[in-house]
């Protein structure tokens, strides 16, 4: 155990040499949005929303992945990260179909949340409508890769806790998808144990179980620090 | 595959003793890509065949790297007459003639003594291109190859080496311009008890640029050289050479040249006979350009998905197998040779204070001598252009400069005057980049240049993170609207808010950098846009405006 003291937003916190920026500022009760953070995963600092301003560097760093250092400044949140962090969240719902009305994640969508705490009322970019699909064909789940936003909790879920590395991501940019296997149908996937921890983790409803309807589908992710731990203490 | 057989046997072979009567005049056919595509190896057999019947010997005609002039390839020179012959047809019996005549003393071809595109260049990276048989390791060493690591090896301490790269004040050829012996200090002070790599990064992707892989064919072993100094002075015992497989050529070569120096204990165990060993492998890419970018190299040589990860930790500290690694680009490696054997002063004392050394471009576009150059760094843009590149096709009016490619920007005609070096091309709003050059003229309209990079980053994001993988695409669509005169009054201040965005928030160098070309467009030809906008008419007549038609 080695401390680091540093200032997040003004004010006088701590921290382990070993936490992020993130943790230390959880802990800490500030807040800072994130999509593709997951307690439990590893973090990958993809969706950009947790970028924050550092004291003497010159970019913006993901909290998610930056190490506290000692004698930090930080500053979470300024009408410029929050106008990023907007766009970045307006940017991901014309990506691709969302439409929260009919989707068995309303209410219960980390990305509909990001939405309505960075008040994004209104679309100004244009929607990109790709053409994408759905995968029925896993007996008990379904992927709408309509609703994915890439943010690869279930690619780490899977390969980190459940250790079957089903998912995997294929292509590149724009044509980026969630795969099974090596792109073969869910439903014919060897390697999936259908554990369902991908649906668990999913932050938008592009993950659900089949039989859920409009805003039924309700994540449960108590297991993600409890295996984490677990698997912890073996090692 | 036969051809690497066939040349190993040569090695094998007695050389040729050199014939009474001192040194003849030797023709020398650039076998780089550019001239191989346009059947420089008919041009060679047809030279020899020609020569044989004239009663020349084998060594008058030789396979030699790129002589630089590709416009006018395939290229054939006689460097002791000073004499260039520019697309020596292999099918027409005057044109090689011409070059067999020249050998036996008779005028023609074009004399480079005092032509301005080989006159004006300076090379060290380049020295021993088009004058060896990139083939064999032989006619390298003969030409003072393997010398500085023999006496590295042999005779001097990492720390010396060390020293001498900080002195030269050698800066990363890649783009960035990060002080090379800071970066190996780094890594020769990382703690690397399980071992230590050192890679060399020649994943050349921007549009426009060949000079990795114009070095790679013509010097193989001068880049394994560096790379092996570098490797006894930051202390590594493996190498790897990342090469994207779109560059057969230089492949194929590497490969030779990797087994040539093993073969002759200039890498591999024991090098020059001492207990310092290392062994270099390739890794070839799979086609993506964000692999260059070292963090999402590292994870394609490691097998896994080339996406890059946030730094730090930076591969000095944590690379390959989170050992600490160093990565170069190929001219960077290509440089330390000559380094260590005239030492770092020598370096620092060629071009300026803040960028010593010289710097190799690929000229390209609207210039007559398109081809590769190496000029001292400080030299003027309008030198480059107009002096070396011999100025605009047609006489046209000069209208930009594209340094950098897509991470880069464009140099107006106001600023010709400036010095080509890192911190000038940044003010200016571009970077040095790899050492792309792109010359423009009027022809070109600078918003479908922005659309053409900003094309080319969308279709190369690695769709990791969210800015670059979706900002691009919107900022292309943005600008491809614009060009279909569709723009719309605000359209300009969003297409400003999204690139400073994309350029803010996204993960790596690619993304941040993708928004350069708009920002480098709008500001020296913002006119343009307003008229594509407001008028609906594209100045240089390239962009479609179908919708203009269609009102």
């Amino acid at each position: 155990m080695s401390v680091r003291t540093l200032v997040i937003n003004g004010k006088d916190v701590a921290g382990d040499a070993d936490q992020t920026i993130l943790e230390v500022a959880r802990e800490n009760s500030i807040h800072i949005p994130t999509l593709c953070h997951l307690k439990g995963l590893s973090d990958v600092g993809a969706c950009r929303l947790c970028v924050v301003e550092v004291a003497g560097v010159n970019k913006l760093l993901a909290a998610c992945v930056t190490k506290v250092e000692e004698g930090m400044s930080v500053v979470t949140d300024s009408p410029t990260l929050h106008d990023y962090r907007r766009t970045i969240i307006e940017m991901l719902f014309m990506e691709r179909n969302h439409v929260c009305s009919v989707c068995v994640a309303n209410n219960h969508c980390e990305l509909q949340d990001a939405a309505k705490e960075l008040g994004l009322t209104h679309f100004d970019l244009p929607p990109l409508e790709p053409v994408v699909e759905v995968d029925a064909s896993h007996e008990r789940f379904v992927i709408d890769h309509n609703r994915c936003i890439l943010c690869t909790r279930c690619v780490r879920v899977c390969d980190e806790i459940e250790e079957a590395h089903t998912w995997d991501v294929f292509d590149r940019g724009a044509g980026c998808r969630v795969i099974t296997d090596m792109g073969t149908p869910w439903g014919e996937s060897r390697t999936c144990t259908s554990c369902g921890k991908c649906v668990q983790v999913c932050p938008t409803g592009a993950l659900f179980e089949k039989g859920r309807s409009v805003a039924e589908a309700k994540h449960r992710r108590r297991f993600l620090p409890y295996l984490r731990a677990l698997e912890q203490d073996q090692q | 595959m036969t051809d690497v057989k066939d040349r190993e046997q040569d090695l094998d072979r007695p050389e040729a003793q050199p014939e009474a009567g001192g040194p003849r005049a030797c023709a020398h056919v650039c076998e780089a890509a550019g001239c191989m595509s346009l059947n420089a190896d008919q041009v060679f057999e047809a030279l020899r065949e020609r020569a044989t019947e004239r009663g020349l010997a084998d060594t008058a005609v030789k396979r030699v790297g790129c002589l630089r002039l590709c416009v006018a390839g395939p290229v054939v020179e006689i460097p002791e007459r000073g004499l260039l012959f520019e697309a020596v047809d292999p099918s027409s019996p005057e044109s090689i003639d011409s070059v067999i005549n020249a050998l036996q003393g008779s005028e023609g071809g074009r004399s480079t003594a005092d032509d301005p595109f080989f006159a004006r260049q300076v090379r060290i990276v380049l020295a021993n291109s088009g004058v060896i048989d990139p083939e064999d390791i032989d006619d390298y060493v003969a030409h003072g190859g393997y010398e500085a690591l023999t006496q590295t090896v042999t005779s001097k301490k990492p720390e010396e080496i060390l020293e001498e790269v900080v002195r030269s004040g050698l800066r990363g050829r890649g783009g960035a311009g990060y002080p090379t012996g800071l970066k190996w200090r780094t890594v020769a002070k990382s703690s690397g008890a399980e071992g230590k790599y050192v890679i060399c990064n020649a994943d050349e992707g921007d549009p426009g640029a060949f000079m990795d892989r114009s070095v790679l064919e013509s010097v193989p072993q001068q880049v394994l050289e560096g790379m092996a100094i570098a490797a006894y002075a930051v202390g590594a015992s493996q190498g790897y050479i990342y090469v994207r497989a779109e560059y057969p050529l230089a492949v194929k070569r590497l490969r030779l040249a990797i087994r040539q120096a093993e073969r002759s204990g200039l890498l591999g165990a024991n090098i020059a006979e001492t207990a310092f060993g290392f062994h270099v492998d390739i890794r070839i890419g799979a086609g993506a350009f964000v692999c260059g970018e070292e963090t999402a190299l590292i994870a394609s040589i490691e097998g896994r998905r080339g996406t890059p990860r946030p730094r730090p930790p930076f591969p000095a500290q944590s690379g390959l197998w989170a050992r600490p690694t160093l990565i170069n680009n190929v001219e960077t490696l290509a440089s330390i040779p000559s380094i260590v054997r005239n030492g770092g002063d020598w370096y620092r004392a060629i071009g300026t204070e803040k960028s010593p050394g010289t710097k190799v471009f690929a000229l390209a576009g609207r210039v007559v001598n398109t081809g590769l150059i190496e000029v001292p760094m400080g030299v003027k843009l309008r030198d480059i252009v107009f002096d070396i590149g011999g100025g605009i096709i047609g006489g046209a009016k000069f209208k930009a400069v594209q340094t950098g490619g897509p991470s880069g920007g464009c140099i107006p005609a106001d600023d010709l005057d400036m010095p080509v070096d890192y911190e000038s091309l940044a003010q200016a709003g571009s970077i040095m980049g790899s050492g792309g050059m792109i010359v423009m003229d009027e022809t070109s309209c600078m918003v479908d240049v922005a659309k053409y990079f900003m094309d080319f980053c969308k279709d190369e994001s690695c769709g990791k993170c969210v800015p670059c993988r979706v900002g691009t695409v919107q900022l292309h669509g943005l600008l491809d609207k614009i060009t279909r005169g569709e723009g719309e009054p605000g359209d300009l201040d969003t297409l400003e808010r999204l690139a400073v965005m994309v350029k803010s928030t996204s993960l790596c160098g690619l993304g941040q950098s993708a928004p350069n070309p708009v920002f480098s467009t709008l500001r020296y030809f913002r006119d343009e846009y307003v008229s594509h906008i407001e008028d609906r008419v594209c100045p240089a007549g390239v962009c479609p405006m179908t919708s203009s038609v269609a009102s």
